[in-house]
């Protein structure tokens, strides 16, 4: 009872947390932020303050059923209104519904005359009142620190944030309260001497030409948090964050088959093709047929009624659905029935982060049980390898996680090793699928082969890799006589060995026929001699019978000799 | 002169002529509400004796009132009439400030 006991005072005095509803946050801060304590959110202009603090009270009133009312310093209700109606925020609805109150509260400086000692007991009236009125639960102050600009004496304004944010704390309200970020510290006034509880950083750079928001936990008193920048997107549905740190290498592995879409290379592939959320790469130079495998690919999963999400980085939806056709692919229907979505885009349009962060958020809608990558090489233009690596390994195991299947196209470089993937992934990838042209003999040939496969027993043979318009088949190669050879190569070797063979044929058809001759030839033979043979014996037969006869006439001449000389005798 | 707790029309002899209308926003009787009140009494009476108007709101009874003026500061004093609508914050204590807020400081010369 006892243990139970300072158990339950334990979780009572450790940190209460509140989620914000905010995609990623939540998991970064591992649960919200602190309940009844204000958090600062702090960052340089245009990064994302307002929005942040805005979808904190839009989700807390949508999702959790916590009123919020929002102090806007900077802009007009109808500014406010306006701008985060981008995001699909309906706040006049909300207003409408007491779930939500939009107060702005504009000072102008050159209206006001100072005349003596003053506090800002109105502010507190102000918010207080706005609290009370819709049993607010969450408080959003953008941005506090414009009344150090409106207000002639700085000592009056700091004594007073100090108290409103004991205030605050008080009411029992979560707070978010932005700060602007200023040169050597995290806000222009020294914000966060007041706020020290939690302390979220937001940061918007620009590298290559190309902006990458992120977001980090520089304080959380009484909690852990992940330390680590995290990329996020401002989009149509608000905020999302990549909680990076959440993952690990901890997923499940499945030993369920998905067919590659290619009979023969499902057999290449121990028999069955890849496992089930595995990661397949296919590399190979330009044209070798890279888009194609994967179309086969989704084809196959769609076929079996799973989804897929294809993410194009070179083609238009249409013009990869065009391709396809020319193979005998018909992807549309598809489309048409939902179980198949494109998105195209072009790497340079924003960030590495920022593409990630988009890709998950569209994986987490669509939940796929395949995704397509096609090809993660042109993520170069906008990283180095190791970014454009780290990424991918973000990405694998972010499907990973989900059990989904991941197949990436990889683009080779003529000239460049081709057992060296050019974004160093292979490494990653848990089948590898190389798709290379045989030159020779003035024409070029596809070969494919299995590079690796994680798991399974797999061919170690080149196949000859045929495009048609019945779609993609493997074709043995020739591999006899020490030589490997494909396409017309093959088809006049072929034809030269059938001839030979043939040759062989008619020659052994010509030798029997010349046999059967000399048959008859010796048999008449044998038969001559064996008449021949009767013949002598026939004759020597004669002899002997005329002998024996002539022998008996003799006696009985000489009987009938001696008869006669008896007379005498 | 004391300031009533709650909202109040505080008319003087010839309301009117009250071509000066000023609303004083105060949170309860605090020492620093109560003077402000009577400095501005003060200042009212010496320089626009008879024209003026002041209505006090103690926001801690209507609080819902501090929206409309964007009240921050208290005390603050708001000249309603003549426009343009002008703030002045604090107790009212530098007279001379508080006459340059009104725009009267060429009047009182």
């Amino acid at each position: 009872m006892r243990a139970e006991d300072s158990k339950d005072s334990l979780k009572q005095r450790t940190l209460q947390k509140i989620p914000t509803g905010i995609k990623g946050l939540d998991e970064i801060t591992y649960g919200g932020l602190p309940k009844g304590r204000p958090t600062l959110v702090c960052g340089p202009a245009g990064c994302g303050k307002t929005l942040l603090a805005m979808e904190f009270l839009v989700r807390g009133a949508t999702q959790f059923d916590e009123p919020g009312v929002f102090m806007a310093f900077e802009e007009t209700r109808e500014e406010l209104t306006k701008n985060v109606a981008s995001l699909g925020f309906d706040l006049r609805n909300l207003e409408a519904h007491k779930k939500l109150l939009v107060d702005d509260v504009l000072i102008d400086r050159s209206e006001i005359e100072e005349t003596g000692e003053y506090n800002l007991e109105g502010l507190f009236v102000r918010l207080g009142h706005a609290v009370e009125s819709i049993g607010a639960k969450r408080v959003a102050l953008d941005t506090i620190e414009t009344l150090f600009a409106s207000l002639p004496n700085a000592g009056i304004v700091r004594a007073e944030l100090r108290r409103l944010f004991r205030w605050l704390k008080q009411k029992g309200v979560t707070a978010i309260v932005t700060g602007e970020r200023g040169d050597g510290s995290l806000t222009r006034h020294g914000l966060e001497e007041y706020v020290a509880d939690c302390v979220i950083g937001l940061d918007h750079r620009v590298i290559n030409q190309i902006a990458t928001r992120r977001v980090r936990i520089l304080k959380y008193r009484g909690s852990l948090h992940g330390t680590n920048e995290c990329p996020f997107l401002i989009d149509m549905q608000g905020f999302s964050v990549l909680p990076i740190t959440s993952m690990g290498l901890d997923y499940g592995a499945s030993t369920e088959r998905v067919s590659s879409g290619v009979p023969r290379l499902d057999a290449m592939l121990g028999g069955e093709g890849y496992y089930r959320g595995s990661s397949v790469l296919i590399s190979g130079s330009a044209g070798t047929g890279k888009t194609s495998l994967a179309g086969t690919f989704v084809q196959a999963a769609c076929h079996h009624g799973e989804r897929c999400l294809y993410f194009a980085f070179e083609e238009s939806p249409p013009q990869i659905m065009r391709n396809l056709r020319s193979i005998g692919i018909d992807l549309a229907p598809f489309v048409k029935k939902g179980l198949l979505r494109f998105h195209s885009s072009r790497p340079s349009g924003q960030g590495l982060e920022s593409h990630l962060v988009d890709i998950h958020r569209r994986i987490d809608e669509f939940n796929p049980r395949a995704v397509v990558m096609d090809p993660v090489t042109n993520f170069t233009a906008v990283g180095g390898p190791d970014e454009v690596k780290a990424m991918l390994a973000r990405l694998i195991d972010i499907v990973k996680a989900r059990q989904t299947t991941l197949m990436c196209t990889s683009l080779t470089n003529a000239g460049e090793a081709e057992q060296q993937s050019e974004v160093g992934i292979s490494s990653l990838m848990d089948t590898w699928l190389l798709v290379r042209n045989l030159e020779a003999g003035g024409e070029r040939n596809r070969g494919l082969y299995v590079l690796k496969s994680r798991g399974m027993a797999h061919s170690n043979q080149v196949r000859e890799f045929v495009l048609s318009n019945r779609g993609i088949d493997l074709v043995d190669v020739y591999t006899g006589a020490g030589t490997v050879l494909a396409g017309s190569a093959r088809a006049n070797q072929e034809a030269l060995e059938r001839a030979e063979a043939l040759a062989a044929q008619q020659a052994i058809e010509a030798k029997k026929r010349e046999f059967e001759r000399e048959r008859a030839v010796l048999q008449a033979e044998i038969a001559a001699l064996q008449v021949k043979l009767k013949t002598g014996e026939e004759d020597l037969k004669r002899l002997i019978g005329g002998a024996s006869a002539q022998a008996r006439t003799s006696a009985r001449d000489q009987a009938a000799m001696s008869r006669m000389r008896m007379a005498d005798g | 002169m004391k300031p009533k707790p709650t909202a109040k029309r505080v008319k003087r002899a010839h309301p009117p002529k009250a071509a000066w209308n000023l609303r004083l926003y105060v949170a309860g009787q605090t020492p620093r509400c109560v003077r402000a009140f009577a400095n501005l009494k003060r200042i009212c009476d010496t320089h626009l004796a008879g024209t003026y108007r002041i209505e006090v709101v103690d926001l801690l009874q209507s609080p819902q009132l501090s929206r409309g003026d964007q009240i921050v500061a208290i005390p603050t004093l708001v000249r309603r009439l003549p426009p343009p609508v002008k703030r002045i914050i604090g107790d009212l204590s530098n007279s001379e400030r508080v006459l340059v807020g009104l725009d009267l400081r060429s009047d009182a010369l």
